[in-house]
């Protein structure tokens, strides 16, 4: 390691190269509908844990599209599968499904971390 | 010279009215079809047009067909089948009227969606809740836009794509008109009152035509209407009918309540149920979104999957009121040109 490292802080900038695209294709594989979002907000607004925490589903979707994994096994516990999110979706993605998904793939990645 | 072949145009709206000037300019013989009393279609319940707030009655005025011997117009015609007999087309309605024609256009037009169908959005249930043209009956009578008990609004919101690229009502395309009407509106609002502020629900603006972003830009500097990136969800009534809005501000990334004297629903474009009657004793066909097929969408917007039967206006997809006349037009001469074939 050079002993100039504080020169080059790490970037803030997105690499869109290093992204972690595991969990993305596991959900995507089960839910083809997820592909579709656009980001429009309706399920967020209507989120029953949204209102309560700081739990945004839309923004849980993005992380997952730009292979942002690292904080999203906290947040989908949040979650409580209402299902609100997925009756006003414009898009008719299964959203509450994806939510599932993505608990179901971080499980699975980590047995097989473990194996 | 040209022999007076007779063209039928089924629908009376400018669409039909331009492609009948057209035709009877080069001498054939038309004959308008209208479903309802009076000629004009959806036009005569809009106020004022985009981009430039000119009055529709200017445009309804300048398409009125001259009168002309060569000219007929039917109206409380509701035209359910057109059909090929021995080299011409036999239209009939539901009563006893059959009309004969070497062509026909339709420019049947569209529908407004129903913003019923839309329940969480509340219309027709809380009187605060309006749609974009009952916006436009409002600033046609004079009057200014005020609540139910005829306050003067101190909030409005517009909503962008009600029954446009939504799943949930069967609609997934746009409706393309719609984002430019609800800025429009929404600077006729502050125009009407100065102190109010309006807010406008988006989940894409798009504002396509040619001097559209003038007026974007104008709503921003001198009507500070303010444009919220998010998805209205629902929309509740709380004591003496003042509306509440759940949407997601999503470029803040947080949940947004908001409270309204009155929501404008900007309702979308749909194609008219009858077309499906129309395609029935024929080769016409709907596409995927239930407006008129065209023969392909590129050099052929204007032929119709039956040879014979042209395509104006908005029954193809929709379009505005230029676009609309402007379709007319390149129909008609798609049917002038088509005869003039045929003859040799
Ligand atoms: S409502 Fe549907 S399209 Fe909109 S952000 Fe949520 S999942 Fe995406
Ligand atoms: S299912 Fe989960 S994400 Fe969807 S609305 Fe209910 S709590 Fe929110
Ligand atoms: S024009 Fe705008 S409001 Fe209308 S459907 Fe398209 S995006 Fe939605």
């Amino acid at each position: 390691m050079s002993q100039f490292d504080f020169l080059q802080p790490k970037s803030r900038q997105i690499e869109i190269e290093q992204f972690d695209d595991r969990i993305l294709t596991y959900v995507l594989e089960r839910e083809q509908s997820f592909l579709t979002c656009i980001s429009c907000g309706g399920c967020t607004a209507t989120c029953s844990a949204g209102n309560l925490t700081s739990f945004n589903v839309r923004k849980i979707g993005l992380s997952l599209r730009r292979g942002n994994i690292n904080d999203l096994s906290d947040e989908v516990q949040k979650c409580m599968f209402c299902g609100k999110c997925t009756l006003v979706c414009p898009r008719d993605i299964n959203i509450r499904n994806v939510v599932l998904l993505i608990k179901k793939g971080i499980a699975q990645l980590e047995t097989e971390k473990t194996l | 010279m040209i022999d007076k072949k007779h063209i039928a145009i089924i629908g009376g709206g400018i669409a039909g009215q331009e492609a009948a000037s057209v035709l009877t300019g080069l001498g054939y013989k038309v004959t308008i079809l209208e479903k309802n009393e009076r000629m004009g279609g959806m036009l005569n319940k809009w106020s004022k047009l985009f981009p430039d707030f000119s009055s529709s009655q200017l445009v309804l005025d300048a398409v009125k067909v001259a009168t002309d011997k060569n000219l007929n117009v039917i109206c409380n015609a509701d035209i359910f089948s057109v059909q090929k007999e021995n080299g011409r087309f036999k239209l009939s309605d539901n009563s006893s009227l059959d009309v004969y024609a070497d062509a026909v256009i339709m420019s049947t037009g569209y529908n407004l969606f129903d913003a019923t169908l839309k329940e969480e959005y509340g219309y027709g249930v809380f009187e605060n809740v309006i749609t974009s043209a009952d916006f436009e009956k409002v600033h046609k009578s004079g009057e200014k836009l005020t609540t139910a008990d005829g306050k003067a609004p101190r909030r409005v919101a517009f909503i962008h794509c009600v029954g446009s690229r939504d799943a949930k009502t069967g609609n997934t395309y746009c409706s393309k008109v719609c984002c430019i009407t609800g800025v429009k509106q929404a600077i006729e609002v502050t125009q009407m009152w100065p102190e109010c502020e309006v807010f406008n629900f988006y989940m894409d603006l798009r504002l396509y035509g040619s001097k559209y972003d003038a007026l974007y830009l104008e709503a921003q500097k001198h009507h500070k209407i303010q444009f919220i990136r998010g998805r209205l969800s629902e929309v509740s009534e709380r004591q003496g009918k003042e509306l509440q809005l759940k949407a997601e501000d999503t470029l803040q990334g947080r949940p947004l309540r908001m409270k309204t004297d009155i929501v404008v629903l900007l309702i979308g474009m749909e194609a008219c149920k009858q077309n499906e009657d129309l395609c029935r004793d024929n080769a016409l066909e709907l596409d995927e979104n239930r407006f008129f097929k065209s023969k392909n969408i590129y050099n052929h917007r204007n032929s119709s999957t039956q040879s014979g039967v042209f395509l104006a206006g908005s029954c193809i997809c929709p379009m505005s009121v230029n676009e609309s006349l402007e379709s007319a037009r390149s129909a008609a001469m798609l049917v002038d040109k088509s005869l003039k074939v045929q003859e040799r």
